[in-house]
């Protein structure tokens, strides 16, 4: 317990470090999934390819891999930022592919007679999409983003090592005050249960309500 | 899972039959296999890249001594069993401790001062196997007999002795800067208000930057390397550390970085060796002392670290605690 | 199928044809034209010289590389061997009649799921003061084995339930249930989620990088930030990003041909829907990063 009330102002400024570090890169990760998603169904074939390549470039790149590529890599054309908009970009742009897959799927979920009824009626491809579809996907998409989210948040943690202030990195300080080692992870621990924990109520709570609303 | 019956499923990838993505994959992994077969097959050229900055012309060697006079030290008994000493270093600060990727072979003072004791615990260079420690790791592998001992800028001080020991100290450094050439604003480190400095995350050095610089925007990398790469491609301002260190990256590319203003600390290296053995440590003192008397130490400083252009001082008074 | 017949807009007539085109042509240009700046960028930052290259030449250094690959592999497969019986074990517990058993291995298991793979690693590593690559492996199996234990789970829940009772009913005791009718059923079905799962694991290798196991990624940044060759930064991510991609690929094309193959085959019927049932849990396999 003295670990922590002792160290509360570095482990809180951590914790404080992860959630921002996660809630930007979460927008950043839907704007971009949805966008990516809906390359991916479009009619038009560059976008397409664009989608698919994206999707399969960044899912099978090692995170680790992707934050080395930014911090170390961009400065290399002259692009300069901070270390958090970094961390930002590689946490986003990487989430963004498993956003857009789950996208996918959900789309995938609505019986295709609902597309082609939508069609029936006149309705271009952005109104099947946007009437039709996209709010029946939303059902069962909850779920899946969930967890996307999830591993988002957790993925943070990657971000201490590449100089980004976040609750994992502050073991170090900690540490070297000289307080227990163990219970230095202890409480880290519980900072992420608590984040990730909310994160998966916050989505179960809305599945309920979505489910409810059938 | 059903593709036939989606909406979205015709798009991009997904769409091609599933019969010529598994061809297409086919072919991507054979000629994957190939490239790596061509690499393992080793159709590379032996030696090494052409290194930058001053080479020695050649390097000192140390005269072996017969050592199984020397009792009382169970790392020492353990390493003649073994038939050859475990010294651990670093691998990325050039002209202090260096390992080349393409030979292996690893280079600069603190190799040569780890050579000169093995030397006097009667092991000749050949016999002598460095391993890689990060700096985190250094106590623990003291600690749990990875390595006999270690000579890797190691720093002397209070809470490091209460977990291992110390033969030395063989060298004084202090912290310094290393900024780009062309950069004129910063001076010493009273210069660093808003600027971006980079450090071993956790290291001495950083630590002293937080504490006494607090305006500095501070970086922290598990290794220098990474903070000279940042620094050359202008992501951060600064790199700090021991002087030692920051004048090995300086003389490799003297075009791109200098080594500014004064030394703001005091960082007496020792070799580091496991914490009961002072049997060990005493045995490493003499022949420390003893190389510092014969020449070696200034030989090995000029065929290393003087390369970049600092003259070589005078050794420090050994400190047996 | 093509893509004329998606269900989600009409067989192009001529104009929508030219707009799709246009649309098209845009896209085009705006992906030329990011591809021909990077490219730019690499020839003015003067990434292709021979000596940006040339560390490549050397055997040294590719043996160096292969060292590399050859630890993340260990790393892979010394995962992969614990974290399956880890799974399977923790599978069995939480299906276990004894509450206690079912409790504890329930905690063990959403705990671990709950955490960064990263603070396990790190806990290991820094607190308990192991060796890399058993930190590393330790940290690796503790996440995904529980990842896996949950895969197990929902792929012996989705045999249907007459195979339980049919075996129970022929006198079967509760082990024998489990290992003649429940798992080699959901094995075939469970095959394909099981390897993305590997996926995952593969790609977290990368994360020995952070404590200084010797893995891929660290050989390249040996190589990447030495200033003897130059700083060939941009020439190691070239190389080593299509490797670890190609491999993550071969991984996945593994778990769609297996995955084909249980779907055609009719003696896996039965589990098919484990896929589902994995999303039932809340945490698809695929969205496991």
């Amino acid at each position: 317990m003295k670990t922590l009330t002792d160290n509360w102002s570095t482990y809180w400024e951590g914790f404080l470090g992860t959630l921002s570090l996660f809630a930007v890169s979460a927008v950043l990760s839907l704007v971009l999934g949805v966008l990516v998603a809906s390359f991916r169904v479009s009619p038009v074939r560059p976008l397409r390819i664009f989608g698919a390549v994206w999707v399969t470039i960044l899912r099978n790149t090692p995170l680790t891999l992707l934050f080395f590529i930014v911090v170390l890599g961009l400065p290399r054309f002259d692009i300069t930022l901070p270390f958090y908009t970094f961390a930002v970009l590689a946490l986003g742009c990487y989430t963004s592919a498993f956003v857009c897959e789950a996208m996918r799927s959900g789309v995938n979920t609505v019986p295709t007679g609902q597309g082609e009824a939508a069609r029936s009626l006149g309705m271009s491809f952005g109104q099947t999409m946007g009437l039709v579809v996209l709010p029946q996907a939303y059902r069962s998409v909850v779920a899946p983003i969930g967890s996307v989210m999830i591993a988002l948040a957790k993925n943070t943690a990657i971000a201490g090592s590449f100089s980004v202030t976040e609750l994992l990195g502050t073991y170090r300080t900690i540490n070297e005050l000289g307080y227990s080692i163990v219970w230095t992870f202890v409480w880290i621990a519980v900072g992420y249960l608590i984040i990730t924990l909310t994160i998966s109520a916050v989505f179960n709570l809305l599945e309920r309500r979505v489910a409810v609303s059938r | 899972m059903n593709r036939e019956t989606t909406l979205g499923g015709p798009a991009g990838e997904s769409g091609a039959p599933a019969g010529a993505r598994g061809r297409r994959a086919g072919k991507f992994l054979l000629v994957a296999a190939l490239l790596l077969a061509a690499l393992a097959a080793g159709c590379g050229k032996a030696g090494t890249p052409p290194p930058k900055g001053p080479q020695p012309s050649a390097l000192p060697s140390y005269q072996v001594q017969d050592a199984s006079a020397i009792t009382g030290s169970p790392t020492l008994d353990a390493a003649r069993n073994r038939g050859h000493l475990v010294v651990g270093v670093k691998e990325d600060q050039p002209y202090l401790g260096q390992k080349n990727p393409a030979t292996g072979e690893y280079s600069g003072f603190d190799i040569e001062i780890a050579k000169m004791l093995g030397a006097s615990l009667g092991f000749p260079p050949d016999k002598i196997q460095f391993k890689t420690i990060a700096s985190a790791n250094r106590e623990t592998a003291l600690q749990n007999g990875q390595v006999d001992y270690y000579v890797g800028t190691y720093t002397i001080n209070d809470n490091r002795k209460k977990l291992v020991g110390f033969a030395g100290p063989y060298f004084v450094a202090g912290q310094s800067l290393l900024v780009r050439k062309n950069d004129n604003t910063i001076h010493g480190p009273e210069d660093l208000d808003g600027k971006t400095v980079c450090s071993a995350a956790g290291s001495t050095p950083y630590q002293r930057i937080q504490s006494q610089y607090p305006k500095a925007k501070l970086i922290g990398y598990d290794t220098y390397s990474a903070c000279v790469d940042n620094l050359i491609t202008g992501q951060v301002d600064a790199v700090t550390t021991d002087n030692a260190i920051l004048l090995g990256y300086a003389a490799k590319v003297p075009d791109e970085l200098k080594v500014v203003g004064p030394l703001f600390s005091t960082e007496p290296y020792g070799v580091g060796v496991p914490k009961n053995d002072t049997g060990l440590r005493a045995t490493l003192n003499d022949a420390l002392e003893q190389h510092e008397q014969n020449g070696d130490w200034k030989r090995a400083f000029e065929a290393t670290l003087g390369l970049s252009g600092e003259p070589a001082p005078a050794p420090p008074q050994i400190n047996r605690y | 199928m093509t893509v004329e017949s998606s269900a989600l807009y009409d067989i192009p007539g001529p104009k929508a044809l030219a707009r799709h085109r246009l649309y098209g042509g845009i896209a085009l240009l705006l992906i030329a034209a990011v591809i021909g700046w990077v490219v730019y960028m690499l020839f003015h930052t003067e990434q292709f010289t021979y000596e940006k290259w040339m560390a490549f030449e050397y055997r040294g250094v590719q043996e160096l590389l292969l060292r590399g690959l050859g630890n993340t592999l260990k790393a892979f497969g010394l995962t992969v061997l614990f974290a399956l019986p880890f799974g399977a074990l923790f599978a069995a517990g939480r299906l276990s009649d004894h509450r206690a058993v079912r409790w504890f291995s329930t905690l063990v298991v959403e705990f671990f799921r709950a955490m960064p793979v990263l603070v396990m690693i790190f806990f290991v590593f820094v607190a308990l003061k192991v060796q890399p690559l058993w930190a590393l492996v330790t940290g690796l199996v503790l996440y995904n084995g529980s990842v896996l234990a949950e895969v197990f789970r929902a792929g012996v829940l989705a045999v249907p339930k007459g195979q339980r009772e049919a075996a129970y009913a022929l006198g079967l005791r509760k082990t024998q249930v489990m290992a003649y009718v429940l798992v080699p059923q959901a094995n075939r079905a469970m095959l394909p989620v099981i390897i993305s799962q590997l996926v995952v694991a593969l790609k977290d290798t990368s994360l020995g990088f952070l404590i200084t196991y010797e893995e891929f990624l660290h050989a390249g940044k040996l190589i990447a930030t030495n200033l003897d060759y130059d700083l060939p930064f941009i020439p190691v991510v070239m190389v080593i990003t299509p490797i670890y991609i190609g491999m993550c690929l071969l991984l996945s094309w593994l778990a769609r041909t297996v995955e084909r193959r249980s779907r055609r085959s009719p003696a896996a019927q039965g589990g098919a829907p484990v896929a589902g049932a994995g999303v039932a849990t809340g945490l698809p396999p695929s969205a496991q990063q």
